[in-house]
């Protein structure tokens, strides 16, 4: 069921982006309360798979950059920076996490992590790494990639 | 759980694995001792300071401990070439006034950047060369992180190994100096990370592949591995930033310039080992 329709969004995804992208809360309207998002940012369920990969690239998330997780030892070089990942899932409610992921800064004030779901409050904010001024600001992560990652979270039990 | 990640963002308790070099291993380089951790001064956040030596792995390190080795001294040979070679209108070179580097450059890298009385503001090194280049030999100013120009500040540099960074932050040098102190704290670009937040809280840390280091500018210019070339100071600022997602300032910049002071201040004491040897 859930393959089914991953991969029937897949198909959608592919043959028009934009228009497939369902009901997604932008960035300005997440709702916090104690640093928790209850409802999820898109309509479309997480994929822990896809989660893995934003959370081991570069490019995506690069979350490992900063925090080592056992089930990704196929990933080379774990940061230390952030506090290991096993067992997060008990220790955090899925809405905790879409929180912390979303916008950690809440959570945790002054956190050295970055703020994933927001568009403002940037000093000097540059086009990705080119050292240019970004002509438009968009978040670090789509709300898609939020939901993929928090799905990957919940399977750190 | 949370006043566990509380106490792990302060830098003291997360340190554990300390700076990832092997505890007490020494640089020594042709003979000379270097200071690579000294005792921090009264208004430093940190209680030692360290060289960026110290965080680099025992190959990189041991690249540094012999001048044959230092893969940075080829160019230091060209740039004494270009020490005694003429250039510009005027024909000279920079022997033509200042004589042997070896007397008249001792030092001159330990202060630096240096208040000019005469520009009144403040003056990095490749300030100091590229005046010489324009106002003295009528020459083109050198680009401030290109290969003549690097070269040049690691010839000069050398003649200060071993002699302790001794930049002022008073009189004139106090609001450039607040400057800096107000850039290193600040949070730039779209990750928002500031340079406090890698290298005062997380040195000794492992982000992905790199350890973390105070981020010290003793050992400038730098060979690094990694780009087989001379890297200037404020190249390396620019590169720190960009990686925050962010809009450097420009080499040569006000901004860098302070910077440059308030980082240089905090590695006082530290020995001057430039060129270094960085991955
Ligand atoms: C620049 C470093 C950095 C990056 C990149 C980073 N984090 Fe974090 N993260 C931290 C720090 C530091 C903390 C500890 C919270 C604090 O600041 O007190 C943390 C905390 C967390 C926590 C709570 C951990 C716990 O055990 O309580 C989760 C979950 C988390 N991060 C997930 C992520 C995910 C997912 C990503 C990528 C999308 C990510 N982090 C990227 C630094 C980072
Ligand atoms: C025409 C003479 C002349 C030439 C040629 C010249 N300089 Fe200078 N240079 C000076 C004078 C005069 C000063 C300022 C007085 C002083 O501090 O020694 C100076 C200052 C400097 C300083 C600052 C020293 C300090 O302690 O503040 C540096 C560095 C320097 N020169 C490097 C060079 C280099 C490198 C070259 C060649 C590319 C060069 N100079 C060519 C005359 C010259
Ligand atoms: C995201 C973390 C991060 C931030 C923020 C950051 N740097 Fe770095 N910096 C690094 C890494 C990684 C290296 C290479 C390893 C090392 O020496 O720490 C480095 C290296 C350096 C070095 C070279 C040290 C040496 O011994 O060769 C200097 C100098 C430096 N940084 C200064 C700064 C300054 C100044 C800022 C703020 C404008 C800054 N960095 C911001 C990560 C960072």
């Amino acid at each position: 069921m859930r393959l089914a329709r991953n991969l029937a969004f897949g198909l959608v995804a592919a043959l028009g982006a934009g228009v497939a992208q369902a009901a997604e809360i932008v960035p300005g309207d997440v709702v916090f309360r104690d640093g928790a998002v209850e409802t999820p940012l898109t309509d479309q369920p997480g994929d822990p798979a896809r989660g893995r990969e934003v959370f081991s690239q570069r490019s995506q998330g690069n979350c490992i950059a900063c925090h080592a997780v056992s089930s990704l030892s196929d990933v080379p070089w774990h940061g230390e920076i952030g506090p290991p990942l096993d067992g997060v899932a008990e220790r955090w409610s899925e809405a905790e996490l879409r929180g912390i992921v979303a916008n950690a800064k809440i959570m945790f004030p002054d956190s050295m992590m970055p703020s994933f779901y927001k568009v403002t409050g940037f000093i000097r904010p540059g086009d990705g790494f080119t050292a240019k001024p970004a002509k438009e600001i968009k978040p670090l992560l789509t709300a898609q990639q939020i939901e993929d990652v928090v799905a990957f979270l919940k399977t750190l039990k | 759980m949370r006043t566990l990640i509380a106490a792990c963002a302060s830098a003291a308790l997360c340190l554990g694995a300390g700076t990832g070099a092997a505890e007490g291993q020494k640089l020594v380089i042709e003979g000379q001792e270097m200071v690579t951790r000294a005792p921090a001064p009264d208004w430093h956040p940190l209680t030692e300071v360290i060289s960026g030596w110290e965080f680099r792995d025992p190959a990189t390190q041991a690249l540094q401990m012999d001048d044959f080795e230092n893969p940075a001294m080829i160019f230091v040979d060209q740039a004494r070439e270009m020490w005694s070679t003429p250039d510009g209108a005027a024909g000279k070179s920079c022997e033509s006034c200042h004589g042997a580097v070896e007397d008249s450059m001792k030092g001159v890298r330990a202060v630096m950047p240096k208040f000019n009385e005469e520009a009144g503001t403040l003056w990095s090194l490749e300030d100091y060369i590229n005046n010489c280049r324009t106002a003295r030999m009528q020459a083109e100013p050198w680009k401030w992180s290109g290969s003549e120009m690097t070269a040049m500040t690691a010839l000069i540099t050398l003649q200060s190994r071993g002699m302790p960074v001794a930049v002022r932050i008073d009189g004139p040098y106090q609001s450039w100096w607040e400057k800096g102190r107000e850039i290193y704290y600040t949070r730039y670009g779209q990750l928002e990370l500031a340079c406090a937040n890698c290298h005062e809280d997380h040195y000794g840390q492992m982000i992905r592949a790199d350890r973390l280091s105070q981020g010290q500018i003793n050992g400038f210019p730098t060979y690094r591995l990694k780009n087989a070339k001379l890297n200037s100071i404020h190249n390396r600022f620019y590169g720190c930033i960009r990686d925050t997602r962010g809009v450097p300032f420009a080499e040569g910049s006000d901004e860098f310039k302070a910077l440059e002071l308030y980082v240089a201040s905090r590695g006082l004491g530290l020995s001057i080992e430039g060129p270094a040897v960085r991955n």
